[in-house]
């Protein structure tokens, strides 16, 4: 009793090579949380914003603001993305190895694409009728 | 190959005492989040093009209710995420109840005032049909 014995631990977390199944795990959970907080920060801002307080939409005017916005726009679709991803594996398919590493590769390719595609609107780059 | 436990003899709800209830939520919020979030960047495009778009968008009951869906979806589903991840990351058990409430009552608290605030907003623009 109280003598700590020198057990075989698994590996920690920081001998696994970073894996594109293990990083984009992790990415969308910090995804979601900067997604959560910063859905926060758009309701207060536009709360203020209506009742007259002009303080948080302006910032978001400035390039640093833009620059935000853009990495808060590919954070959006990556969850949006990864989520389905998620929700194909709760429906109990793609499970195979290569299966998941070629779903995260769409997961990716998808969000830059579709991210881009709306920057380009944004900035009348191409015109689409929304 | 099949994931199916043999529910029908499961008679409790787990050692949570509630089930599959919260992933069961995050799940219904996730597949709702699919079509309101891409009708949300929508808006979020199209208010980026011109200042006057989002009072027009707004100005229609369809989007102020698709707003409020929303607002209220999005702290849902994120509240039950940044549960978990609290639930994960937290040991000391006081603060992860006292972060869990926080978290709960910050959220509740930001979806009635972006409600208020859509609501507002959406009759202040209100322009009575001539």
């Amino acid at each position: 009793m109280g003598q700590k014995k020198e057990r075989p631990l698994s590996p920690h977390l920081t001998i696994y090579r970073p894996q594109i199944t293990s990083v984009l795990s992790i990415s969308h959970r910090a995804t979601g949380v900067f997604l959560f907080l910063g859905s926060f920060v758009l309701i207060w801002g536009m709360v203020l914003d209506i009742y007259g307080c002009d303080c948080i939409f302006p910032l978001f005017h400035t390039s640093i603001g833009q620059l935000a916005l853009f990495a808060w726009s590919f954070f959006l679709f990556y969850h949006l993305c990864n989520g389905i991803r998620h929700l194909f594996w709760d429906a109990g398919k793609g499970f195979e190895i290569h299966q998941v590493t070629a779903s995260g590769i769409l997961v990716l390719f998808a969000s830059t694409i579709l991210t881009l595609i709306s920057w380009a609107i944004a900035f009348h780059y191409i015109e689409v009728i929304l | 190959m099949s994931f199916k436990s043999p529910l029908k003899t499961v008679k409790g709800l787990g050692s949570s005492h509630h089930g599959t209830q919260h992933w069961w939520a995050q799940r219904l919020t996730a597949v709702a989040l699919i079509p309101l979030s891409l009708w949300f960047m929508v808006i979020a495009l199209r208010s980026m093009q011109s200042s006057e778009a989002l009072v027009m968008s707004l100005q229609s009951p369809m989007n102020t209710v698709l707003m409020i869906v929303f607002l209220g979806t999005v702290l849902y589903h994120g509240t039950l995420g940044i549960q978990v991840v609290i639930e994960d990351y937290v040991h000391n058990q006081t603060q992860k109840t006292v972060l869990l409430v926080l978290t709960q009552y910050a959220s509740i608290l930001t979806a009635v005032a972006g409600i208020v605030a859509v609501v507002t907003f959406h009759i202040s623009h209100l322009t009575v049909g001539v």
